[in-house]
């Protein structure tokens, strides 16, 4: 072969390949992709595969509506399988590898932990769509889940308007749970409740063996005064705890336990009739009425393919996240996570509820507070509300170093820790 | 005209609150209608005051009623207006009218409309309910009737109780009623009444009596009342705490049941054949994923399909663990980390496969009803069934398995193998073959130490990790090769486990476990029970 062949076949074969890489590049940046990181194996799937589950739905029906900015969403799943820093890992795939706009996703406070400091660096977006302990706002999260003044204070407000004089914190060990407990010691002992009529229990990821735990807390129980268990307890630990406490026969009238992280799809795979009665806080149940959530459970049934599926918070924030990013986008004419990010502050989309979530300057929401008790059908019957909306506060009242903390991301102020008393930002320190 | 049209309208207005305000239940009884009302109303303090109404309104069903509205199952049908029990008839909903038992025909099931308790109301029925039941013909019934009106006691009950016990003839509910009626006279106004009560109630350990006994000896009114308080109130403890002991040990036995079922395949292989099986934890998990396949083969028959599952999973891990053995480990002999390697690798295909084949998800494996529940030995002791029954099946595992060791041809190949191999061989046996036996047998325990954690923890493909470390941690404690060593080991390292737990809390007693492990390793590296022999020593 004479060599001006060979540099013409060179040449072609050069300019094809440039061609198609050409014609990919433009079909990619024809879709906005949606990154969706939640656990599908591992401790915590049981309660994570479902918000995947629901973000597929999501980015579905608004394809099926136009996509957004004239493109299509596609959306990008990852699974962290429960291993935090995997998380961290994977995030970082979905922003520089995938280029996706935008994550839905987390569940553990310490998944969260674990990505903070990739969205930080890379600046991203990340909705986070569980109720989680506070302490933490950033730039680069909007916590469309409950904070402490939107869950956990309001549940122990209700059964102390039903007598309960002395408490147990059971959960998991990590942040989440630590820190939660942290807040309502702080809150209890402000209400007045002695040490001794406190009783803190930890215990690690799966734990299955809650034979000596539960018998503890019978004993606690039983000293004359209503005891009461507030649990922390995450993943699946939750199934073995409540049988065990089905088997040594506490029933909720007379211990009751408030779960912060059992909602109806953990609740899905166990016998739930010795639950009956045990209680709940959250921001949305299945139960609720109103024409809104009644849609989105028609729809989302028929998406999933069963009618046995249920609804629950998580799935009702990433309704709300998603829609809110939606909205901001099409506010900000752009994906671009620093505008949209902009554009967030201020934008109000419907909940499930029948009331409106606004997000406020400090990246969380404005939620409704609601308690509800197990039914022996797995559903929740709401027994307590808040009669309006309450705004998520990221610095707790209740602790020191947090009482004169707020966050407020609008100009000129941009920070997520800012001291009111000494006026100053103390940066980015978690 | 517009004044006509303003009254009109005013007066159709205040008129449509009354007609909307028509009862959602009309019964005939207007007490029991009264009540329903209240207790359909969306106020929970409302809803309370119906409850106390239909328990006053003293309906021949009123006792019915309240139990119905208590476990969930009296509900009603909107269009005909009458509370209704719903049966299931061939697959279609029945509604019978609770008040006459007639049949009103068929509904569908979001029909039947359910009446809204929360935790008050039921604490509230229940107490009435007992009241009520005290004269039922069911013993079983006045038992609990008595123990709940124990539980709130007055001193008006100890009259009901002196006057029920004229007609009562069951020993079981006499008994209760004489405790009720000691307790209720703890709080009589006449000090040597409370006296007399003191030391009529010294034996019991009911959790009310130690509470009222605790409130006596720091509030009652009369010295010598508070001091014979405090002192029935220490012997009462102590014996408590007595029992709490018992309590305790049979948590670390029950705890150390579970460790022994999952190290005592295990303690064979390992012991036997000097190979360090990594994927001993994945055959644990195969055999309650065989439970869980088996329920969802034969669903109405919970304890058949737990008794089934364990040959099942027996044959299923056995033939696993023959397969690797086969397979891998055969070309292995002699290289132990290689063995790591090569199980280690084994254990992440085998998990990865059930994720594939069935779900990453755990799987739900229901307990059947003898496994469910507690046996109340006294007022302090009690011992959940599921726990119970484990152990005893640890007990009989372990003696099946020295049987097998002991009396069988296979037993004694095994055991001459293991204590020499070479010798073995010049005597005929076949040590390629015990191998693959001896990892099949050690295997196929694994897969009955998986049926009985399937009733205790979540099946999902990462059951094996969670119990990997704590076998092997049992073997090397116990001693290699040693049955009697991962008994004893297993047994006492969950006792220990079980005693820190309450005062250093899980996470810690786990560690300080581990930390005791590693002394000891350091003192006695071959275990409790070593082997003995020359040819283990070499």
């Amino acid at each position: 072969m004479s060599v001006k062949t060979t540099i013409r076949r060179l040449s072609l074969a050069v300019s094809a390949a440039t061609a198609l890489s050409i014609t990919s590049a433009v079909q990619a940046a024809d879709t906005i992709k949606v990154g969706v990181l939640h656990s599908l194996s591992g401790t915590m799937a049981i309660s994570e595969t479902t918000l995947k589950d629901t973000m597929l739905m999501l980015i579905e029906e608004q394809n099926k509506k136009g996509g957004l900015l004239g493109k299509q969403l596609e959306a990008v799943v990852v699974d962290p399988a429960s291993n935090w820093p995997l998380f961290a890992e994977k995030a970082r795939e979905l922003i520089e590898k995938e280029k996706v706009d935008a994550v839905f996703g987390c569940w553990t406070s310490v998944s969260r932990k674990s990505v903070l400091p990739v969205f930080e660096e890379l600046n991203s977006l990340l909705f986070y769509p569980v109720q989680y302990e506070g302490e933490e706002s950033s730039k680069n999260v909007f916590y469309t889940g409950a904070a402490p003044n939107q869950q956990a204070i309001p549940a122990v407000d209700y059964l102390m308007g039903q007598g309960v004089k002395r408490w147990v914190l059971a959960g998991t060990d990590y942040v989440y749970p630590r820190t939660t407990n942290k807040i309502l010691e702080a809150y209890l002992k402000a209400k007045g409740v002695a040490t001794d009529d406190i009783m803190i229990n930890y215990t690690p990821f799966g734990h299955s063996d809650w034979q000596s735990i539960v018998s503890e807390i019978k004993k606690f129980g039983s000293a004359g005064k209503k005891t009461a268990v507030v649990s922390t307890i995450n993943g699946d630990a939750n199934v073995p705890f409540y049988k065990e406490l089905g088997n040594q026969g506490i029933s909720a009238e007379d211990i009751p336990v408030v779960a912060f992280s059992v909602g109806e799809e953990e609740l899905s795979g166990i016998d739930t009739k010795p639950l009956v009665g045990h209680l709940a806080a959250w921001n949305y149940f299945m139960s609720v009425e109103s024409d809104t959530n009644d849609a989105f459970i028609e729809a989302w049934q028929k998406f999933i393919k069963s009618e046995e599926r249920v609804t629950n918070d998580p799935m009702e924030a990433h309704y709300i996240g998603f829609n809110m990013w939606v909205e901001a986008v099409k506010k900000a004419g752009t994906t671009d996570p620093e505008a949209v990010g902009d554009a967030l502050i201020g934008v109000a989309v419907p909940n499930l509820s029948g009331g409106l979530s606004a997000m406020m300057p400090n990246h969380h929401i404005t939620k409704p507070v609601l308690i509800g008790e197990i039914q022996d059908d797995g559903q929740f019957q709401i027994v307590s509300q808040t009669p309006g909306l309450v705004v998520g506060d990221a610095w707790s009242d209740y602790l020191e170093g947090s009482k004169d903390l707020i966050a407020d991301w609008r100009k000129p102020l941009s920070c997520g820790n800012y001291n009111v008393k000494t006026a100053k930002c103390s940066g980015q320190n978690y | 005209m517009m004044l006509r049209t303003v009254v009109t309208t005013l007066f159709v207005c205040l008129l449509f609150p009354l007609t909307a305000a028509a009862a959602a239940i009309e019964t005939g009884d207007a007490r029991l209608d009264a009540a329903f009302e209240q207790i359909l109303d969306r106020d929970f303090d409302v809803k309370a005051t119906g409850v106390a109404a239909l328990a006053a309104s003293d309906h021949p069903k009123t006792s019915e009623l309240l139990r119905g509205l208590l476990e969930g199952r009296l509900r009603y049908i909107k269009k005909l207006k009458r509370p209704v029990w719903m049966q299931e008839q061939d697959g279609k909903e029945r509604a019978i009218d609770a008040i006459d038992g007639k049949p009103l025909g068929e509904f569908s099931k979001r029909k039947f409309k359910k009446f809204p308790i929360n935790n008050a109301m039921r604490g509230q029925i229940r107490g009435l309910v007992a009241a009520m039941e005290l004269s039922n013909p069911d013993v079983g019934v006045r038992l609990s009737a008595v123990n709940n009106l124990l539980e709130n006691s007055e001193p008006e009950h100890a009259e009901l109780f002196a006057r029920l016990l004229e007609k009562e003839s069951n020993p079981e509910v006499r008994e209760a009623m004489q405790s009720g009626m000691a307790v209720a006279r703890l709080s009589d106004p006449d000090p040597a009444v409370r006296s007399a009560a003191i030391s009529e109630v010294a034996d019991s350990l009911a959790q009310p009596v130690r509470n009222r006994l605790t409130r006596m000896a720091a509030e009652d009114a009369d010295p010598t009342v508070r001091g014979e308080a405090q002192l029935t109130l220490q012997k009462i403890e102590e014996r408590v705490t007595f029992y709490g002991h018992i309590e305790t040990l049979f948590f670390g036995l029950s705890a150390g049941s579970v460790l022994v079922l999952a190290a005592i395949g295990l303690a064979i292989t390992f012991g036997v054949m000097g190979v360090i099986n990594m994927a001993h934890g994945e055959l644990i998990m195969l055999g309650a994923y065989t439970t869980y396949v088996i329920q969802q083969l034969m669903p109405d028959m919970l304890g058949l399909s737990i008794v089934l599952s364990i040959p099942a999973a027996f044959i299923v891990s056995g033939l696993m663990g023959i397969a690797i053995e086969r397979g891998v480990i055969r070309f292995l002999y002699g290289r132990p980390l290689e063995t790591l390697l090569a199980t280690f690798g084994v254990s992440l295909i085998l998990q990865q496969l059930v994720r594939t084949l069935i779900s990453p998800q755990n799987v739900p494996v229901s307990n059947p009803e003898f496994l469910s529940g507690l046996w109340q030995i006294n007022g302090v002791l009690a011992l959940t069934y599921n726990r119970l029954y484990i152990f005893v099946f640890c007990l009989l595992v372990f003696a099946g398995l020295f049987m097998v060791l002991k009396y069988t041809r296979l037993g004694l190949e095994v055991r001459a193998v293991s204590q020499n191999r070479g010798m073995a061989r010049a005597m005929g046996v076949r040590s390629a073959r015990v191998d693959a036996l001896t990892f099949g047998l050690g295997s196929g325990i694994a897969g009955i130490a998986g049926v009985a954690l399937s009733q205790l923890t979540n099946v999902g493909p990462n059951l094996g990790q969670a119990y990997i470390v704590d076998s092997f941690m049992v073997v090397v404690f116990g001693g290699v090769g040693n049955l009697w060593g991962t008994l004893i080991g297993g047994l006492s390292l969950g006792i220990a486990n079980k005693i820190m737990e309450p005062w250093a809390g899980a996470v810690l007693a786990k560690i300080l476990v581990l930390v005791f492990i590693i002394l000891f390793i350091q003192k006695r590296p071959r275990g409790l029970f070593p082997q003995k022999g020359r040819a283990a020593e070499g």
